[in-house]
């Protein structure tokens, strides 16, 4: 591996991160994340204007990391077939010709791997040979150099708590059509879906066509939201489209959903209840690292913005605008199923963190509580300023689990947005950090890391003297401990 | 409750509050900054009975004080038995959990290290803190996600570690719970002088008078400080860490070693931190950024060799905080000679764990006008009187930008 050599015109400190980060493995004219129709067509585009180009999808995922949600909000509902790593990998070829085709243009291509990072230098950071981005498969991780990185992550579900939802059966739209359409993985038998919009109508059809049953929908608003011709297409294989109706709660058994029941006390049999109320752009990259975001309630809420270093393709720049608000829409539902939900309805699956201890602001249940505490709300911490979602996680754990938010990042804000009585976006977002997977500690991990890094490692900053014991400073001990300690360095 | 080897305090923590309670009554302070430092120092005036008003350009504990490793055991510094005294009691004196557990272990998995912790343990043993060394089959026992590649290392029967954001906003909470006032995005753009001292200070959400300083602004407090003609030495770094999806609960979470800090929270995370830093321009207004690098996957391969039990453990978080430095990395804790109601903090990196006894020390120089509990002459600011103005080039810490 290359280093850049830290200028000899002054005196470099040994520990500071200056030429200790290694140059790409590889490098690519394009570097194209995510293997859809939107992602191809750019990564074969680019081939045939003679460029490299490295192709990556995450799919399919590690059946465990599936288990985890991850990209997709599964809800557990998986056959043991997305188990046999192979037989996935084929599906994926099979159900996108176009990937063979891309190989055959010259397209590098690489599933089973995913982009967890993208690092650039730029404020606060300087010390990179060349902008990379991260990736990694099931047995490492490596770094990738590019001239234009595209981004065609896709959508991902939007996923609102209801009394019930925390138990396997719940699940998103997006998650079932890729079980159904693309791996034929998908357990249930009967389905509910919530919402009514072309997504919700899509995936009601989708269904139906694969076999499932499909119980019905159910819209919160008067009417069915989705275009006329889909509406008449679900109405004709004789779906029932439930309006001014909310699903109130889910109930089950061991193994998840038995049943969904609604608003207006009816209960109707499913296994499982699919959320279809919205997409959401898979922007994780693009936040983690710290690009432009802005909010468009037509494509689908926060879509990445203008950055002159990154390439948008298919979903995740934006819903296509149909002029439908998707953020009025989805707001609608968070007050409906908000106020269906109870003080220890789950919002955070992952911490087990209810909508009482979100909105108190309290902490997990492993802390005390004292009065003090107890007084403590959103209120009183919108008394303080203006509400950071980031800070209120930091407090309650919300958004602090495995899945990485990606499961209530989108409804604790919008929570925060109705509790507070202010519009959503107007409560900054909580972060998304690298890595945007889950990835284990020993893949993960640099086992080739260059010896400069090893030479220069220090537990903290390499000061000697921050480190001798007071009472020593100024006396002939402390050149001992200066000379002792500093020969620890690089452990 | 005392620690075995520490000198057995004169008095409680609560008959601290008790003789304390009114001596800054009726005194206007205004803390520049709410981070761990500033707030620790609002809440002993305000513990003092003084009308404490904290402002922060941004948000409670946002900086390093809210990102780092949670650590308090920097024995070498003279607030340490301070320290040690108050964090059992925080809990119930601040009235806010903090996550305080006690003592660590240090362990290796190389000869050096081994070798390095051994001078450790001398040096705390022969300063009165007791510290037991461990073999290897000792680690793995107390550490159940340890391997077989340790060889040992030492069992610091002090010292310990608390949740850094709990912490910061439990000193805040306190202080409004006091009567004080916690003003966030609130930048201080200037200071009205008047006979030698601060009497306003401005921002833009107003002018706030006052018979007291204290300016503990992180890496702004340079800045801060010019403007009433004084010169800070500051240098700010970023600093990285990542955190792990929960592991199992181990005995003891203050488990480091392997050229890394951190611990296991009580959620069971594992939230580890070293290595390389990288030195950066401080901005009037704060970091432009707090990006990490791919240095997370050093950080995640020293933490799979030092806790190999955990390798299959999903990383799912990294962050970075930027930290300010001294020239000689250790804290400026001073009164100004000019303005002479001005006290200076800064922790240079080792602040959080400190911060119970760095907050005991500004309300002394504020209210006494000198460190009643402990000798911090040596961390006065003069010590750097006659540095040269080229001095973090001369030390090779300047921003590779």
């Amino acid at each position: 591996m290359t280093q850049t050599a830290p200028s000899a015109s002054r005196k470099f400190d040994v520990h500071a991160l200056d030429g200790k980060l290694p140059a790409p493995e590889m490098r690519y004219d394009v570097v194209v994340v995510g293997g859809g129709p939107a992602g191809i067509a750019a990564a074969r585009a680019a081939v045939a204007a003679g460029k490299t180009v490295l192709l990556v999808d995450e799919n399919p995922v590690p059946g465990a990391a599936m288990g985890n949600d991850v990209p997709l909000f599964f809800g557990g509902r998986m056959t043991t077939a997305t188990l046999q790593a192979d037989r996935m990998v084929e599906t994926v070829f099979t159900t996108e010709p176009a990937l063979e085709a891309a190989m055959e243009d010259g397209v590098e291509v690489l599933l089973g791997t995913c982009a967890w990072g993208v690092y650039r230098n730029g404020p606060a950071f300087a010390t990179l040979p060349e902008n990379v981005v991260a990736l990694a498969d099931s047995a490492r991780a490596w770094l990738v150099g590019y001239g234009e990185l595209v981004l065609a992550t896709g959508a991902r579900d939007l996923a609102i708590g209801f009394p019930g939802w925390n138990q396997p059966g719940v699940m998103g739209a997006q998650a079932l059509t890729m079980l159904l359409s693309r791996y034929e993985a998908f357990s249930g038998r009967r389905v509910l879906i919530v919402g009514s919009h072309d997504l919700a109508l899509e995936t009601a059809l989708l269904a139906r066509d694969k076999g499932v049953a499909v119980a019905g929908l159910v819209e919160l608003r008067d009417a069915p939201q989705g275009s006329p011709d889909l509406v008449e297409a679900v109405r004709g294989a004789q779906i029932p489209i439930l309006t001014g109706e909310v699903v109130a709660r889910a109930e089950g058994g061991i193994d998840g959903v038995e049943r969904a029941v609604l608003r207006s006390g009816a209960v109707i049999e499913a296994d499982t209840i699919c959320l279809a109320i919205g997409l959401i752009p898979a922007i994780e990259l693009v936040d983690a690292m710290g690009a432009p975001r802005v909010l468009d309630a037509a494509r689908g809420g926060h879509v990445p913005g203008p950055d002159a270093g990154l390439r948008f393709a298919g979903l995740c720049a934006g819903l296509p605008d149909t002029g439908f608000d998707h953020v009025a829409y989805r707001m609608d539902w968070a007050r409906e199923l908000g106020a269906v939900s109870a003080g220890d309805t789950i919002v955070c699956q992952c911490e087990e963190v209810t909508r009482a201890d979100l909105i108190g602001v309290q902490p997990p249940n492993y802390l005390p509580r004292p009065d003090a505490l107890q007084a403590r709300s959103l209120c009183s911490l919108l008394a303080d300023g203006p509400a950071n979602q980031d800070q209120i996680k930091r407090l309650t754990r919300a958004g602090m689990g495995q899945c990485q938010g990606r499961r209530c990042r989108d409804q604790v804000a919008m929570i925060l947005a109705l509790e507070a009585g202010k519009p959503f976006g107007s409560i900054p977002l909580a972060s998304h950090r690298v890595p945007v997977r889950p990835i284990p500690l020993r893949i993960l991990a640099d086992w080739e890391e260059d010896e400069a890094m090893r030479a220069g490692w220090d537990v903290w900053f390499g000061i000697p003297t921050q480190w001798t014991p007071y009472r020593d400073i100024g006396t002939e001990r402390e050149r001992e401990h200066q000379i002792a300690i500093a020969e620890g360095w690089s452990l | 409750m005392t620690y075995v080897g520490m000198p057995t305090p004169r008095e409680t923590p609560q008959d601290t509050m008790a003789r304390i309670a009114d001596t800054a009554r009726g005194m206007k302070v205004v803390i520049v900054g709410a981070g761990v430092s500033g707030l620790s120092a609002g809440w002993w005036l305000a513990r003092s009975g003084a009308q404490v008003t904290v402002l922060d350009k941004g948000i409670v504990g946002w900086e390093a004080s809210g990102r780092n490793g949670g650590g308090a055991s920097h024995y070498q510094s003279p607030l340490f038995e301070e320290e040690q005294r108050m964090w059992p009691l925080m809990d119930e004196l601040l009235g806010y959990p903090t996550e305080h557990s006690k003592e660590r272990i240090v362990m290796a998995v190389t000869p050096k290290q081994l070798n390095q912790y051994h001078y450790l343990a001398k040096m705390n043993n022969d300063m009165g803190y007791r510290v037991d060394l461990l073999d290897g089959d000792q680690v793995r026992t107390m550490v159940p996600l340890a391997g077989d590649n340790c060889l040992g290392g030492m069992h610091y029967r002090f010292g310990g570690h608390a949740n850094p954001q709990r912490t910061v906003q439990a000193y805040a909470w306190a202080i409004q719970d006091l009567g004080g006032r916690i003003v966030q995005h609130s930048p201080v753009t200037g200071f009205h002088t008047l006979g030698g001292k601060v009497v306003g200070v401005d921002s833009p959400t107003g002018r706030y008078d006052c018979d007291a300083v204290v300016v503990a602004a992180g890496p702004q407090i340079t800045g801060l400080m010019a403007q009433l003609g004084v010169d800070v030495p500051l240098a700010a770094a970023r600093a990285e860490m990542i955190v792990t999806e929960p592991a199992p609960m181990m005995p003891l979470g203050g488990v480091d070693g392997n050229g890394l800090y951190g611990r296991q929270t009580l959620r069971g995370n594992l939230a580890y931190g070293g290595g390389p830093h990288e030195w950066i321009d401080t901005l009037p207004g704060g970091p432009p950024g707090r990006p990490t690098s791919p240095l997370t996957r050093n950080l995640a391969r020293r933490l799979a060799e030092l806790l190999p039990k955990a390798a299959h453990l999903n990383v799912i978080r990294s962050w970075a905080g930027v930290i300010e430095n001294s020239p000689d990395g250790r804290p400026i804790i001073d009164r100004m000679a000019d303005p002479e109601n001005v006290v200076v903090a800064s922790m240079s990196g080792v602040g959080f764990g400190l911060s119970p006894a760095s907050g005991h020390a500004v309300r002394d120089l504020v209210v006494e006008g000198r460190c009643t509990f402990t000798d911090i002459a040596k961390l006065s600011l003069s010590r750097f009187d006659g540095l040269a103005p080229n001095w973090r080039e001369q030390q090779g810490w300047l921003s590779a930008a």
